[in-house]
């Protein structure tokens, strides 16, 4: 019997549940030197703001143990080079697109949905609403259910009726299921989980933070336990709603562990700086854990590590 | 932008040598056909620390040499200065080993298409580099002086068959252990002057290549420099290694210093930047 890989986030369909994780990949151009970018469930673009940004001032990375610390602030051309040029570029790949958009207000969100409604060629949006590069905390709109639900809202009523929406979660906040709970009543038809954990660095020579813009998200195998857990949280809250996880995966067997959490998808994001063809590999060694424990299909498995809390 | 580090290939290259030389390791890489695409000013990154490693992250190295000798044996050489983890675990890995490397990758120097007259600075090990350059240009009928300068004789990288490479050398350290006592700022005016230099190139630390810039700037000579930014993929998707760059048109960008460099020219630079955005910058907030 064929192993079935095939997965859904909403309404939108995939061949395999590995994905870019958005700022980690760009819009695709320098990865298709190392992989054909159709081999992927999906690549997810950098998030793409409304106008041009120059993004925060370097140094802008540092290496912490078992992951690192980024402070970026969103780099990009803004939305409407991106459309004239990236989508039409991986439309030429065969990839399927997922396109992730960041917004400074409810209003920005709502252009940039107006601005996609019409653009063909994209299997699903992904709302990042929880960047952590930014100057001030309070817009980072995940981190509150009224600016959580505000932002979702806005795209929503944007988007149309089609385009599944994937609200991106921050886990910095007291109860992500609750936040969770919002998007979707707000409109979200899935959840990715997680962004960034917000995180310091001092450099004890100069004993100054080591970056430009002192805080920075961190990411990798050192946030795998927290995306597993917030998977697991928002699934066992709210079952039916699909969950494109990501946070440190750099295997196979990392990628089973946020399936098993509930997650539907798996994003790859820092393990493609270490390793451009990283998210090729972790697909393959995924299949083999999956067939391994004797699943016929993907889905089979999502969620899989619940099942006792249903029993008892 | 499709062509992106065309040649750029991810192979398990083995360590063929491991030699300290100075303050310094020289390793020799084999890497098949990668050698017949690598320029120099081209880097190599490579996966450091072993599988489960906790560096997530791979170490960028400029490209000191390639040998081509045919579809099986080209070699690449590099110098490594074992200064964090990363580097020192490669610096301890024996002829024999296999490590994860991806090269050629970023820009390399650009090289004239008339014989010029080529002034080539090196910092430390930011040497490395220059002598390969040397060879082209002196393939390209060039005269090349060369400047290596560092804190002490121990941190100069200045191999036998590189000197021979060069029409002049000039050593400097800031103690005076070997060559003239001073920086290789204090020198280049004369050299310049004497050589009637048309064309500088260098790579070394971002403050030396600064002041280099200004010497450039005010004899009206053309800069060329391999710049440095801390850097997480050295393959242009994650956006950290940029700094800002004025292009053709005017317009001050943040451009990755992994492909858009790590070779830029010196005139485009903004420096002094560090640890800001300078005003006027596209997309500025």
């Amino acid at each position: 019997m064929m192993f079935d890989f095939k997965t859904n986030l909403g309404q939108a369909q995939f061949e395999n549940p590995i994905f870019t994780a958005s700022g980690c990949a760009g819009s695709g151009k320098e990865l298709s030197q190392f992989f054909e970018l159709s081999e992927l469930g999906a690549i997810v673009t950098k998030s793409i703001m409304l106008k041009a940004r120059s993004g925060r001032a370097t140094p802008r990375m540092a290496e912490t143990p078992s992951g690192m610390l980024n402070s970026i602030g969103l780099q990009g051309p803004g939305i409407d080079q991106f459309l004239e040029l990236d989508i039409p570029w991986l439309r030429q790949q065969s990839a399927t697109i997922v396109v992730s958009i960041a917004g400074e207000s409810v209003e920005d969100y709502a252009v940039l949905a107006r601005k996609l409604r019409s653009v063909s060629g994209i299997s699903a949006l992904e709302v990042n609403i929880s960047c952590p590069n930014v100057e001030n905390r309070g817009q980072v709109f995940a981190c509150q259910p009224a600016t959580a639900r505000a932002a979702i809202e806005a795209v929503r009523r944007n988007i149309g009726g089609e385009l599944p929406i994937i609200a991106k979660l921050t886990p910095d906040v007291t109860s992500i299921a609750d936040i969770a709970e919002e998007v979707v009543a707000a409109g979200a038809d899935a959840i990715a989980l997680i962004n960034t954990v917000l995180g310091m660095v001092i450099d004890t020579n100069s004993m100054r933070p080591k970056l430009a813009g002192k805080t920075g998200g961190l990411s990798g195998p050192a946030i795998r336990p927290i995306a597993v857990r917030a998977i697991y949280q928002v699934h066992e809250r709210l079952p039916h709603v699909k969950i494109l996880g990501m946070g440190g995966v750099s295997s196979g067997r990392d990628a089973f562990e946020l399936i098993l959490a509930g997650a539907s998808a798996v994003s790859v994001g820092t393990a493609t700086f270490g390793n451009p063809t990283a998210a090729i590999k972790i697909k393959e060694e995924l299949r083999e854990e999956l067939i391994s424990h004797g699943f016929d299909s993907l889905r089979e498995a999502v969620g899989y590590a619940h099942r006792e809390e249903a029993r008892s | 932008m499709s062509s992106i580090n065309k040649d750029a290939k991810q192979i398990m290259a083995e360590i063929i040598s491991n030699k300290r030389v100075g303050a310094y390791h020289h390793i020799v890489f084999a890497v098949g056909e990668i050698a017949n695409y690598a320029r120099p000013g081209n880097f190599v990154a490579i996966a450091v620390g072993g599988v489960n490693s906790a560096m997530v992250l791979r170490r960028a190295f400029a490209i000191y040499r390639t040998i081509d000798r045919g579809s099986d044996g080209g070699l690449l050489e590099i110098v490594v200065a074992p200064h964090g983890a990363g580097s020192t675990w490669l610096t301890n890995q024996a002829p024999g080993f296999k490590v994860d490397l991806v090269a050629p990758l970023g820009t390399a120097f650009g090289i004239p298409t008339e014989p010029v007259r080529a002034l080539l600075v090196g910092g430390g090990y930011g040497s490395a580099p220059l002598f390969g350059l040397s060879e082209v240009l002196k393939g390209r009928g060039c005269r090349v002086d060369m400047v290596l300068g560092a804190s002490t004789a121990m941190k100069i990288y200045a191999p036998l068959d590189g000197k021979r490479s060069v029409n002049s050398l000039t050593i400097v350290t800031e103690d005076g252990t070997t060559g003239v006592t001073g920086k290789v700022t204090d020198v280049l005016p004369g050299i310049i002057h004497t050589s009637q230099i048309d064309i500088i190139y260098s790579c070394g630390p971002m403050g030396m290549l600064e002041a280099i810039n200004r010497i450039a700037e005010e004899n009206g000579v053309v800069h060329q420099c391999a710049v440095e930014e801390a850097m997480a993929c050295g393959i242009g998707v994650c956006m950290t290694c940029v700094l800002p760059i004025k292009g053709e048109d005017g317009e001050i960008r943040m451009l990755r210093s992994c492909i858009d460099g790590p070779v830029v020219d010196g005139a485009s630079v903004i420096w002094g930047a560090k640890r800001t955005i300078p005003a006027g910058t596209w997309g500025r907030e």
